[in-house]
């Protein structure tokens, strides 16, 4: 069941805060992820306060790296059930977690952060793992 | 394991995705909590070795594409486990 609105709306706005473009329904995901060009970032959101909240700051930091994805989404596990469940078909043989990131290149998969690769870890570990893949999979010479 | 507590007021592995070793079933998921009857996990994976499938292959494919839930909760006797180790702490 969502939780209240008013209590995932900080958790919201700190993705958008940071540039990343919110897909609530599976038409928006369609849009946007169905014929995906380039390079990509999708932020699977979630509330739980541990991992998500180490996530969330982790993103912010990484995206201030010099090679970032052109574009930066996110949908809401959990609170926009049916754009999650979509994104998540966009996502091939990755198993479902959140929160997740998936960075895509021309619609492929081409690396993912499970939950399991955030718990426990700190936001600037987690980032650089993340500005370690932007730099495989975004680079200038890839 | 690490003194960090990653849900205070928790267990330390409370939220943690772990892998449960028992003598012919491996557990992979997020533990939730432990008490007289066992470990509680919650969406779960699971391996048998009587399947005749690698467990090695198993957990690999864990680490890399994520679990593949087969329950939604499991209670593991407490007798029963041997190991329990984090899945991040498994090289894919």
């Amino acid at each position: 069941m969502p939780y209240n609105p008013a209590l995932v709306a900080p958790m919201r706005a700190e993705m958008t805060k940071m540039g990343a473009k919110e897909l609530t329904s599976v038409s928006e995901v369609d849009a946007v992820i169905g014929d995906q060009k380039g390079s990509m970032l999708v932020f699977v959101n979630s509330v739980c306060g541990c991992a998500a909240g180490n996530a969330r700051p982790a993103l912010a930091l990484a995206l201030k790296h010099s090679v970032v994805p052109q574009q930066v989404v996110t949908v809401f596990a959990g609170q926009d059930v049916e754009a999650a469940a979509r994104a998540r078909q966009y996502f091939g043989e990755y198993q479902p977690s959140s929160p997740s990131m998936a960075l895509l290149r021309d619609g492929e998969v081409v690396h993912f952060v499970h939950r399991h690769q955030i718990e426990g870890r700190s936001p600037q570990a987690i980032a650089g793992e993340l500005t370690a893949a932007f730099d495989r999979f975004f680079g200038a010479t890839v | 394991m690490s003194g960090h507590v990653f849900h205070p007021g928790h267990a330390e592995l409370h939220g943690i995705t772990v892998v449960v070793e028992t003598g012919s079933k491996t557990y992979v998921g997020r533990y939730d909590s432990e008490d007289q009857r066992g470990v509680h996990m919650l969406d779960v994976g699971v391996h048998d070795v009587a399947e005749g499938s690698s467990k090695d292959e198993y957990l690999r494919k864990s680490v890399k594409f994520g679990i593949r839930s087969d329950h939604k909760h499991v209670l593991i006797p407490a007798d029963q486990v041997t190991r329990i180790v984090r899945l991040s702490d498994l090289t894919p």
